[in-house]
């Protein structure tokens, strides 16, 4: 793990380097030193629960809240010194929309373009463009608060892209939205990866940082935990395959000493045995063979939900 | 290898992030500007008739009229002070309930500094957008008075100035107290309660603070509005003297200067948390 972060902050090229990185809020210490490297044209995942110091790290990435130790550069510049340089290269997508509310969709966009030096007609220009890539184009006369939520998420990212950002942060982006708002978010996150925009997104969604994240790191108490692809980090920390056996809720302590031998490692949740191994059909086989009758069962393979739960334990943090 | 993004966003210089603060308010305005135009404009207008043309003839009847208003007619002696006061009251309402919302409930305070704008600049944009309002409402005000045949001369353009002076000497101060508040709560509301409403009422504006009993005094001598009221009521009937008006001036941009300093000291430990 360290070894990887290591080889890219060497080469000189990493976007985001950070060494030892802390932030403290009074007595409580959010961020509690970690090392990251984020390349150009990679889309880099933090994970982790809430409270893990994933949006302090982003703020302090964004250059809008001062780091209270370590080394941070992004772009090769130190943000307490060149912070409005390197913002002007940055796209933000925060946490909480802070759209102006009693402004048009298209009012947002130009006001917010031209806090990057962008001339009037560049921006109206790029507003058009913007608002078309986002599919608001017919609501472009509406005020925000007219909007739903999915639609107010897109502007929001659709703002964050007025300056042709070299670095995007994107701060939970699809929490609270449905699931075609998340699909549509999605396919443009892509589009913007494949043209070479370079991504670092926070998320508790594990299918999303599966599908978006060529490599991430996993926070838990102002930590990282661990880093890799996501298939490498199932290979290191799961199985590749994983028995679900649901029973009547409270039966399945019952069933644990005979199915416990069968696999590398067993979750106990409120209605079911989650078994971690490498076959999970001749598992069953055997489950079965040993007279275990579960409700229902379900071999699955081993997603990063998984090596979430491995590593930042059971009990959410809320 | 995938081509590299090529960047548009760039870093103004401060005065010019500044402006870009005020552009945007201004395209709000642009769209809202009627619902604050029956305030600002209405209200002093309001006043004028009440007091100064109906109240004024009682004043104008009476034997001691000319020690007050010096000679001239009440409404005469009213209509620059009104200026002022709509000036500070247009200020407490643009330096408290926006403030407030950009930093709590909208946000919107968030998302400019993620640009390259600093949140000085912020607070010194947000700041030149209330001057421009107040100089924006004091204007029109102006118009429809000088109109009236209530002013006249070039004494009426100082009065302006003065006004606005005036206004933001007390704007910029409470700009800082605003960005420190959490909710509403009872702060506007106390704000209004004991500062605005006693200001309005014992800052020389419809009598002198000669009139005012000896320990009421002082507390005039420390509002902003009187110290305006005195330049621009000057300005206008032509009374000013030179070292009085040299304090005045003073005293404001000593309060506005505070003022700005404390607000761009609040704007940045409150937005670079």
């Amino acid at each position: 793990m360290a070894g990887s972060v290591d080889r890219m902050s060497d080469n000189g090229a990493a976007l985001v380097h950070a060494r030892g990185l802390r932030k403290r809020f009074g007595t409580v210490e959010a961020v509690c030193g970690i090392d990251v490297g984020v390349r150009p044209a990679e889309t880099f995942g933090f994970l982790g629960p809430n409270g893990a110091g994933k949006s302090s790290t982003m703020r302090m990435i964004a250059c809008v809240s001062p780091r209270s130790a370590g080394e941070l550069q992004v772009f090769g510049m130190d943000p307490d010194i060149e912070g409005p340089r390197i913002r002007a290269r940055l796209g933000v997508v925060p946490q909480e929309d802070n759209l102006d509310n009693e402004l048009s969709v298209r009012e947002n966009l130009h006001v917010y373009g031209r806090y990057f030096g962008l001339s009037r007609a560049t921006v109206r220009a790029k507003a058009a463009e913007l608002l078309d890539f986002t599919q608001l184009t017919d609501r472009a006369a509406d005020p925000v608060n007219l909007l739903s939520g999915g639609m107010k998420r897109r502007l929001t990212i659709a703002r964050s892209l007025v300056n042709d950002p070299e670095l995007m942060l994107l701060d939970e982006p699809t929490t609270g939205l449905d699931p075609q708002a998340r699909h549509l978010l999605w396919d443009r996150l892509f589009r913007l990866k494949q043209q070479g925009v370079t991504l670092i997104i926070t998320t508790h969604y594990m299918d999303e940082a599966e599908q978006l994240c060529d490599r991430l790191v996993v926070m838990n108490g102002g930590l990282i935990v661990a880093e890799g692809s996501p298939v490498e980090l199932i290979a290191r920390y799961s199985t590749r395959e994983v028995l679900e056996l649901r029973f009547r809720p409270g039966d399945q302590h019952s069933w644990l000493d005979a199915v416990h031998d069968l696999a590398d490692r067993v979750e106990k949740l409120p209605d079911r045995l989650l078994l971690y191994t490498l076959d999970g059909e001749a598992a069953l086989a055997t489950a079965h063979q040993r007279g275990v009758r579960p409700v229902s069962s379900l071999v699955r393979r081993s997603t990063l939900e998984d090596v979430f739960l491995r590593l930042t334990g059971r009990s959410l943090v809320d | 290898m995938v081509e590299a993004v090529r960047c548009t966003g760039r870093v103004l210089p401060g005065w010019r992030a500044a402006l870009l603060v005020v552009e945007e308010r201004w395209i709000w305005y642009r769209r809202n500007w009627r619902a604050t135009a029956i305030s600002s404009l209405l209200q002093p207008l309001l006043f004028l008739v009440a007091f100064g043309v109906g109240f004024g003839r009682l004043i104008d009847a009476s034997d001691r009229a000319a020690q007050v208003t010096g000679g001239v007619p009440y409404l005469v002696y009213l209509a620059p002070a009104l200026l002022v006061i709509g000036a500070m009251q247009t200020a407490a309402f643009e330096s408290t309930y926006p403030i407030l919302s950009a930093f709590a409930w909208q946000r919107t305070y968030w998302s400019v500094t993620a640009t390259p704008v600093t949140p000085g600049q912020l607070a010194g944009g947000q700041l030149t957008w209330i001057a421009l309002r107040l100089t924006l409402s004091g204007a029109a005000y102006l118009l429809v008075v000088v109109l009236f045949g209530a002013m006249h001369g070039l004494g009426v353009l100082a009065s302006l100035v003065f006004a606005v002076l005036s206004g933001m000497a007390f704007s910029a101060p409470l700009v800082a107290f605003s960005a420190v508040q959490e909710n509403e709560g009872t702060a506007f509301t106390a704000v209004f309660r004991f500062v605005v409403v006693p200001m309005t009422l014992f800052s020389g504006t419809f009598f002198p603070i000669s009139l005012l009993p000896g320990v009421i005094q002082p507390l005039a001598w420390i509002s902003p509005l009187w110290h305006g009221t005195e330049l621009a009521r000057g300005a206008v009937l032509g009374t000013v003297a030179l070292w009085p008006a040299f304090g005045h001036i003073t005293y404001l941009m000593a309060l506005l200067l505070v003022g700005v300093l404390l607000s761009r000291w609040r704007f940045q430990v409150r937005l670079t948390r």
